[in-house]
């Protein structure tokens, strides 16, 4: 009989603590790549992964669990980081969807198996902020981490006891410090998701008293790290911890249409209500108007006006080569109708 | 002025010793930080009523949008 978990069982003092647990992943980018990793190999006993995207050749250089065979299938992350992470550890049970995380896509998930844990896999304050919402609402914990450049910061937020992430920053941040616009090293996901893994570990195995209360920062360029103890921003009125919370991220009313991806120059068109594309169907129309397609089953991709387009079965498209999202809704339209 | 900032000693030089100018020296005014002086965390309406003074301990948290 193996016992992979041996080393593990030997820090912890205690036998398999997690494998029962289950553990919601919201982003399967570079954070949620690592922290998937992290997970499977400490045996969680159910993993779901939700994400938006597919693989891309930019994201190799810090997105572990991909491959170049990947990116050059143009597989969904979700769908390519369960493929990986089973070849890495079949005990756990590891579900992939492939969707714009918002309200119903992830209220749906919370519904039908709710998590011991959620973690912050994003790239976008947006989603954050419904995570948040989502945590004081089914009093679900999350771990809140970002990385940029050489920086990274991380907090544990507990619904009921810790401010959450509304009380820190009462507005919407800018998204002008994104990887857009100052890159990022991998060694800075790895710090971040070291620090939000060790987190989870904790919450997964019940060690409350051991999980941290503060908001940790770093920069690995200039080797600086801070903590800071957080309790006393936790806000009464809170809109979304309070007493009175209506959780507004939770609201549908709330959600963009259109959304710049981080990173990328291109910007993601989502239809206003849910629709199922049948993709084959769509390649052949597109052909038969003189426009080379290419589908994988999971999404199709073509050049459309000079841009390369990708557009997946619920509907959503993601438009190459721009950041003007009037210019990619008029393109969208022009498509979809 | 001597300081500690993120746990770093640094040396500077300030037109006002304010708060918000240290942010400013960091070109991190009006991004969404945190800043902590000397174990407290001083509330972002204080930032530019906040004296820095040699020897303060200073911690600066930038919340960041990447992942
Ligand atoms: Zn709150």
């Amino acid at each position: 009989m193996h016992n992979r978990y041996s080393r593990q069982e030997l820090f912890l003092k205690e036998k398999q603590p997690f494998a029962n647990k289950h553990v919601l992943l919201v982003g399967a980018g570079a954070l949620g790549s690592a922290l998937a990793e992290m997970l499977v190999r400490a045996g969680i006993g159910r993993l779901t992964i939700i994400d938006r995207d597919y693989v891309d050749w930019t994201n190799l250089q810090r997105q572990q669990l991909y491959k170049e065979q990947d990116a050059q299938e143009r597989l969904p992350k979700a769908e390519a980081a369960k493929k990986r992470l089973e070849e890495i550890n079949s005990d756990v049970f590891i579900s992939a969807v492939t969707a714009d995380g918002g309200p119903e896509e992830l209220s749906a998930l919370m519904n039908a198996h709710l998590p011991d844990l959620l973690l912050d896999g994003t790239d976008n304050f947006e989603t954050r902020f419904l995570i948040n919402d989502l945590s004081q609402k089914y009093n679900v914990p999350w771990i809140y981490g970002a990385c940029v450049g050489s920086q990274g910061i991380s907090c544990v937020i507990v619904p009921g006891e810790t401010p959450c992430l509304a009380c820190l920053l009462d507005v919407l941040p800018a998204e002008g410090m994104t990887c857009d616009t100052a890159g990022i090293i991998a060694p800075a996901v790895q710090m971040t998701t070291a620090i939000q893994g060790a987190e989870a570990l904790k919450i997964l195995a019940g060690r409350w008293e051991e999980v941290s209360r503060e908001l940790v920062s770093f920069d690995l360029w200039k080797n600086t790290y801070s903590s800071i103890k957080i309790a006393s921003l936790k806000k009464a009125s809170c809109p979304s911890c309070g007493k009175e919370a209506s959780h507004p991220y939770l609201s549908e009313a709330n959600r963009t249409r259109t959304a710049v991806l981080c990173g990328r120059d291109t910007v993601q068109v989502r239809p206003s209500e849910e629709r199922a594309f049948n993709l084959s169907q769509l390649a052949l129309t597109m052909e038969q108007h003189g426009t080379k397609v290419k589908t994988n089953g999971f999404l199709l991709s073509a050049i459309v006006s000079g841009k390369r387009i990708v557009l997946f079965q619920d509907g959503r498209m993601l438009i190459h080569g721009t950041k003007n999202t009037a210019d990619a809704k008029k393109l969208y339209q022009q498509l979809l109708g | 002025m001597n300081i500690v900032i993120n746990g770093k000693h640094e040396q500077v030089a300030l037109s006002e010793p304010t708060l918000i100018n240290l942010l400013a020296e960091y070109s991190l005014q009006g991004k969404s930080v945190i800043v902590e002086a000397n174990g407290q965390i001083v509330p972002k309406d204080e930032l530019a009523s906040t004296n820095v003074k040699d020897g303060d301990r200073i911690e600066i948290v930038q919340f960041v949008g990447g992942g």
